[in-house]
């Protein structure tokens, strides 16, 4: 479940409920043979950075296409020394924010709402189905004709690919809580808001976190879309600035920078998340506790 | 006192589930329901807990009508339907209301020693075992001190082993408490072990067909002539060879 914004379209199509809790377990017990497991990771990107960097300091690889990873660093730093960078993360932060409050707030609403009522999702459910077969992007001239070429168009696009994969989650979540666990809520005489307190929202919660993760992922996919659309700051301007003016190091250097906040997001989410959904991994926390202590 | 009139419950798709159906149980009594699969067993238990409502017929506990869920009655499902996000010590106290959190936490430590799991307390379900997580889940059903206590196949998802185990700590659970228990199980040994009553149904819809008292001390000897005599009485009846 690493929702970098390249796997984001994947993603979208999640239904809901991706194996999430399956894969960690197998990653934990291969990781339980100490140190040589974890760094066997860093062996080929190591290999091909040296292999990229020799490439273009040779010569072999013409320069104003592909710039060397030194050539690279030494921009992203220029742009860290300068403040240069502050300017367009904080003002594509403030649009993937902004758009994920609001399209993960309605999605919220309305995937509570359909899942809990059959009423109310016949209702809206039908309409809201539909409207995702529309490609989102599809919407981006109706927005800017709407909302202007500022900022509540992009707000608006991001919150619109927030907003499905909360709104999917969160309806599927509910409905398939276990009705079992809702039987013993019933038969402890909880009804209405003591039943949903005590029983739907703690077991929703893990598949509405997924949502979320999902839809930050997305929502960074969209920043960058409605950046590429028209923007003079932002992440996405870095990259298209740097096509306009033949930078190939500033286009690497914007896409890394996508990779670093798209993941310190996600991994502020998480730990958001962490309190909340303990008691889901903790099972597998124990069972290496113990099995270090047995080896110990 | 738990008594059952004429219940009869026909569910909305049509099926008749239970038809005419009625026994009384004296307080501490134990009452075995034994039948084939879809003769309206776990229907019955659901229509005594209040889960569901009977289409004829009426129920009551202590002259009580039964008209929904109550806090006289406990019960154990088949499954331990533990909340996962709870600990043990809370799962135990879910149907506890109108408590402080201290005496919660006494009555849900005395309901785990009853059922030797004291140590689980902060365990979460995951950690348990498929036995360890039944006897939560009874210690669940008593820590509200039920009069009835509703039992439905809650052993016959563990080994035989385990299963024998917790026959013992069930009975020794009534001898301290004297519920009233309906248990409904596929495993004749156990009604014949367990019960003062058995009640053989047949379906569809389903009806008592057969009741066995039982009067043997418990523990009982489960080697002995008449014990077996009686479970291939039961087995016979329950393969429906024509009364
Ligand atoms: N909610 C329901 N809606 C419609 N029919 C139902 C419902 N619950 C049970 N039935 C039907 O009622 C009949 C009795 O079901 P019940 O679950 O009580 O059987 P059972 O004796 O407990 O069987 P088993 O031993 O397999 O658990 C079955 O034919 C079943 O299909
Ligand atoms: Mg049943």
């Amino acid at each position: 479940m690493i929702m970098l914004t390249s796997e984001a379209a994947a993603v979208a199509d999640l239904a809901y409920r991706a194996p999430a809790e399956a894969t960690p377990r197998i990653a934990r017990r291969g990781a339980r043979r100490p140190s040589v497991g974890k760094s066997l990771g860093l062996v080929l990107p190591t290999i091909l950075l040296v292999a990229w960097e020799m490439l273009c300091r040779t010569g072999i690889a013409a320069p104003n296409l592909l710039p060397a990873p030194s050539a690279v660093l030494g921009l992203l730093w220029a742009l860290i020394a300068s403040g240069e960078i502050w300017g367009h993360a904080s003002i594509t932060l403030f649009r993937v924010f902004a758009g994920f409050g609001l399209g993960a707030l309605v999605a919220t609403l309305l995937g509570a709402l359909t899942g809990y009522s059959t009423t109310y999702r016949r209702l809206f459910d039908p309409l809201l189905q539909g409207l995702r077969n529309i490609p989102s992007l599809a919407w981006v001239p109706l927005f800017v004709l709407w909302l202007g070429i500022f900022e509540a168009s992009k707000i608006a696009l991001v919150a619109v690919g927030v907003f499905f994969p909360v709104y999917l989650n969160l309806m599927g979540g509910i409905q398939s809580v276990d009705r079992k666990l809702v039987e013993v809520g019933r038969m402890y005489r909880l009804r209405g808001f003591g039943l949903v307190r005590r029983v739907l929202v703690p077991a929703t919660l893990p598949a509405y976190f997924v949502g979320l993760r999902s839809g930050l992922g997305l929502g960074w996919m969209f920043v960058l879309a409605a950046e590429f659309m028209g923007a003079s700051e932002g992440l996405g301007f870095l990259l298209i600035d740097g096509q306009m003016t033949s930078r190939p190091a500033a286009i690497i250097a914007g896409i890394l920078l996508f990779a670093v906040f798209g993941k310190a997001t996600d991994w502020l989410l998480v730990r958001a998340g962490r309190p909340f959904l303990a008691w889901q991994d903790s099972f597998e926390a124990q069972t290496e506790r113990d099995a270090n202590a047995a080896r110990a | 006192m738990l008594r059952v009139r004429d219940l009869s419950k026909r569910f909305e798709s049509g099926v008749t589930a239970l038809e005419r159906v009625g026994f009384t149980l004296e307080r501490g009594e134990i009452l075995a329901v034994v039948g084939t699969s879809g003769c309206g067993k776990s229907t019955l238990l659901r229509l005594i807990a209040g889960l569901d409502r009977p289409s004829a017929g009426n129920i009551s506990i202590d002259n009580q009508d039964v008209d929904g869920p109550n806090p006289l009655v406990g019960f154990v499902f088949q499954e331990p339907r533990l909340m996962p996000w709870l600990k043990i010590r809370d799962n135990v106290t879910f149907g506890l209301s109108g408590l402080g959190a201290q005496e919660k936490n006494a009555r849900a430590l005395r309901a785990l020693e009853e059922v030797g799991l004291a140590d689980f307390a902060e365990a979460l379900p995951q950690q348990l075992s498929g036995g360890m997580a039944q006897r939560v889940a009874i210690a669940r059903a008593l820590v509200t001190e039920p009069s009835v206590l509703l039992l439905d196949e809650p052993f016959s998802a563990l080994d035989a082993f385990t299963r024998l185990n917790l026959q013992d700590h069930l009975l020794s659970i009534w001898r301290r408490h004297r519920p009233t228990m309906v248990l409904v199980t596929h495993d004749i040994e156990e009604a014949l072990a367990l019960a003062d009553r058995v009640v053989i149904m047949r379906g569809a819809p389903g009806r008592i067909h057969r009741t066995i008292e039982l009067r043997e001390d418990r523990p009982r000897k489960r080697t002995a002539t008449e014990f077996q005599t009686l479970k291939e009485e039961i087995l016979d009846a329950l393969h429906l060879v024509p009364a």
